[in-house]
């Protein structure tokens, strides 16, 4: 039997359309975009070409589209960048994040509080719903930006970004959304939701790893995280990847285009792998599950077993997921994503179903098998009442 | 037939590594697994450093080379309070305990066990330096490794004796150098890693530091208190009787005219009791927690028993046997340490073992004191 990845949350694989586009530039065209002769000039091309791409695919100008290397780096440079961009003239400095964003973005505006700003978290409630009353005494501050995901990694809720981004604008106060697991399973847009920092990863969507954009809206002040020579307009200095940029461009134009049809598929899938599970289980948690949800992810609540245990049975069968997210299951201890929205997991394991566009019906019917049985065996055999 | 499926604990090691490798070579279906025990640093953020990630990493390394699967399951918990926790209370109590047993007695194995049958294994390996040998007619029986300078007998008394028929030690037929030959010819990364000596969790060497850590300030265990000798002169002053263990000599400060060793601990009094070596050895020992691994034996038999780790196993006559048992040595035995193992044997089998709960003097053996 054929290995199932249902860790698409995680990362996937390459498309075979995105290494056609790379290649070329990683054997032939591999000039410096910066050098003043044919290879520099071939590579300049390539590079505003893809630029040109990611920017059509959002609804961005082209000189809002910033190459970065990953998410993190772009959610960093979003959260960092924008804080010293306040810091430096001389404002109090205030972040302001749902409590539910990924580590790139916690830990970062953790760092801005430890260096003697202010950090406000918003609780998020299962059903998806954000603290505005929060958010609304926030803004009175006029924090250097607002943070607020567009589809949760762990648990795929989708928070309510154009709300945020509306009464955050309204206010003159700049926001950002992580989408990194929102493009090409919702829409992504910056012309009609009034974001102004936008962070992607080419990973999660069937690109390579180490490619990302950030948009950053005209107008907006970003400070620079490193510095060098005066790459994507300084902001992110070192020469540039430009095989990257081209496979991002590709893949994002790929993931939007098929947005649409794929999130319905992918629904329909995951609802099905859902209407087994809980069929199956009676004690089983769809975590969000009433909750305006992404259509790829589903992370369920499987009480009194050990979530390592139920990976590893998982793979003995063939079967890739994640218990919460892949960058939480390196660490120790559990979801912070979990523990927001539910409080402590105690003895509940979550496990993470994370559908792409190679997973078939019968996958998530196998899956949902292997899950029961495993589920069944870590119980010691039988399911308890 | 179904092959074997075999768990095998995986350290990142070179002992466990190469028992992966021969598993393998056996024919059985080998699954990896690592306990993460505990974590080093004590903070949140995740490093390479904290809770042996390095480890993990070896080991997942090995485990691909090997092409079988390796999973890491947390049991940090269970052996913080089973294992740290234990060790902590133990000096607190004047004793000085050997928390390796009682983590293969009550965490390591019985965790692999309990993960081993959730993933359909049928048994259950580690790179220890023991030896087993299973009959269908006398049952299973656990002897000391070949190696005699790493045979780890010593700490696997404590094993439930009806987990004995599921376990495997491949590596215990070999020698180190044996196995680090057998970590070369495959290549494994981990075959000139430095040998890890001292507790897991006291990586820098110094339990003193994590008593201090651990421990309710101000612990009587580290307070000062009297340095008496046996017949209660006092002689001085100690820093805190969980810094001592029978049988120790440095930090006692000098001045006696003559080496002096630490003979007895009392939390009661917080009193070190010191004396010269002729007062050190002690003709019996009453031994606690016994657990057998084959019959008990009976009042009277004369067994073989070690009571540390690396010490020759010395003759010895059991005077009562029960809940704890009353033993009288041939010969008086230096160092007999409350909270040590005392560990039993018939040539190089293993035939079970207690913790040292005290030694025993001539009159108590007389009295026949049970």
């Amino acid at each position: 039997m054929h290995p199932i990845y249902l860790d698409n949350a995680a990362t996937t694989p390459l498309r075979d359309e995105v290494r056609d586009a790379m290649l070329p530039i990683l054997q032939g065209e591999f000039g410096n975009p910066s050098s003043p002769h044919a290879w520099g000039r071939r590579a300049s091309a390539r590079l505003e070409e893809a630029r040109e791409r990611v920017a059509g695919a959002l609804g961005a100008g082209r000189r809002e589209i910033y190459f970065v290397r990953g998410g993190t780096e772009s959610d960093n440079l979003a959260i960092l960048g924008r804080a010293e961009a306040v810091r430096a003239r001389r404002e109090p400095v205030h972040v302001v994040a749902s409590a539910i964003e990924h580590r790139a973005i916690l830990e970062a505006s953790a760092i801005v509080e430890q260096r003697g700003g202010r950090r406000t978290l918003l609780s998020v409630r299962p059903e998806g719903t954000l603290d505005l009353d929060g958010l609304e005494r926030a803004l009175e501050n006029r924090p250097a930006v607002v943070s607020v995901m567009t589809v949760n990694n762990e648990v795929g809720i989708r928070l309510p970004v154009e709300d945020v981004a509306e009464r955050t604008h309204s206010r003159g106060v700049t926001f950002h959304t992580d989408a990194v697991q929102a493009v090409g399973k919702v829409p992504v847009r910056v012309d009609s939701v009034a974001v102004d920092l936008l962070s992607l990863t080419g990973h999660k969507i069937y690109g390579a790893k180490g490619t990302g954009v950030l948009f950053v809206r005209d107008g907006v002040e970003v400070s620079p995280l490193l510095y060098g020579g005066g790459q994507e307009q300084a902001l992110r200095p070192g020469t540039e990847d430009v095989a990257g940029a081209v496979g991002m461009a590709v893949a994002l134009e790929l993931a939007v285009g098929e947005q649409e049809s794929e999130a319905e598929r992918l629904g329909g899938l995951r609802e099905e792998l859902e209407d087994r599970l809980r069929g199956g289980l009676s004690g089983l948690r769809v975590h969000g599950g009433r909750a305006h949800r992404a259509p790829h992810i589903l992370n369920v609540g499987i009480p009194s077993v050990d979530p390592q245990l139920l990976l590893a049975g998982l793979d003995m069968h063939g079967i890739a997921v994640s218990a919460g997210s892949a960058c939480e299951s390196g660490g120790r201890g559990g979801s912070h994503v979990l523990e927001a929205l539910y409080g402590p997991m105690d003895g509940m394991a979550a496990i993470r179903f994370s559908l792409g566009r190679h997973t078939t019906g019968e996958d998530v019917r196998r899956a949902a098998g292997a899950t029961l049985s495993v589920v069944s065996a870590a119980y010691g055999g039988a399911v308890p009442a | 037939m179904r092959r074997a499926r075999v768990l095998v604990a995986m350290s990142g090691g070179v002992d466990s590594s190469v028992a992966a490798a021969l598993l393998v070579d056996a024919g059985h279906e080998v699954v990896g697994a690592t306990m993460r025990t505990f974590c080093y640093s004590g903070t949140e953020a995740p490093s390479k450093t904290c809770c042996g990630l390095e480890g993990i990493a070896d080991a997942r390394r090995v485990a691909d080379a090997l092409g079988i699967p390796h999973y890491v399951f947390d049991v940090e918990e269970d052996f913080t309070r089973d294992v740290i926790d234990n060790f902590v209370s133990e000096y607190a109590s004047g004793r000085t305990p050997n928390p390796c047993v009682r983590c293969n007695a009550n965490t390591k194995f019985r965790d692999l066990m309990r993960r081993g049958q959730a993933l359909g294994c049928d048994g259950i390996a580690s790179g220890h330096y023991v030896r087993i040998e299973h009959s269908p007619t006398k049952g299973s029986a656990l002897y000391r490794g070949v190696d005699r300078a790493k045979d780890q007998s010593y700490f696997l008394w404590g094993l439930p004796k009806e987990m004995l028929p599921l376990l495997h030690f491949p590596i215990g037929d070999l020698t180190k150098p044996r196995v680090r030959e057998r970590a070369r010819e495959l290549a494994f990364a981990t075959a000139d890693k430095p040998e890890s000596q001292e507790i897991c969790f006291v990586p820098a060497g110094d339990y003193r530091e994590l008593l201090r850590s651990r421990l309710e300030a101000p612990h009587p265990a580290l307070q000062p208190g009297r340095l008496v000798r046996s017949g209660g002169e006092v002689v001085g002053e100690h820093s805190g009787y969980a810094n001592f263990t029978v049988g120790q000599r440095k930090g006692l400060g000098g001045g006696f005219g003559e080496p002096i060793f630490v003979l007895e601990i009392h939390p009661d009094t917080r009193e070190v009791v010191v004396g010269p070596r002729d007062e050190l050895v002690s003709p019996g020992a009453e031994v606690a927690d016994l657990n057998w691994l084959g019959d008990p034996p009976s009042v009277g038999a004369r067994l073989r028993v070690q009571i540390r780790h690396r010490a020759p196993a010395a003759p010895a006559k059991a005077l009562a046997a029960g809940p704890s048992m009353v033993l009288a040595f041939e010969e008086p035995q230096h160092a007999v340490t409350p909270g040590q193992s005392a560990v039993f044997f018939d040539g190089d089998r293993v035939l079970g073992g207690g913790s040292i709960a005290r030694a025993l003097g001539e009159a108590e053996l007389t009295a026949g004191v049970a």
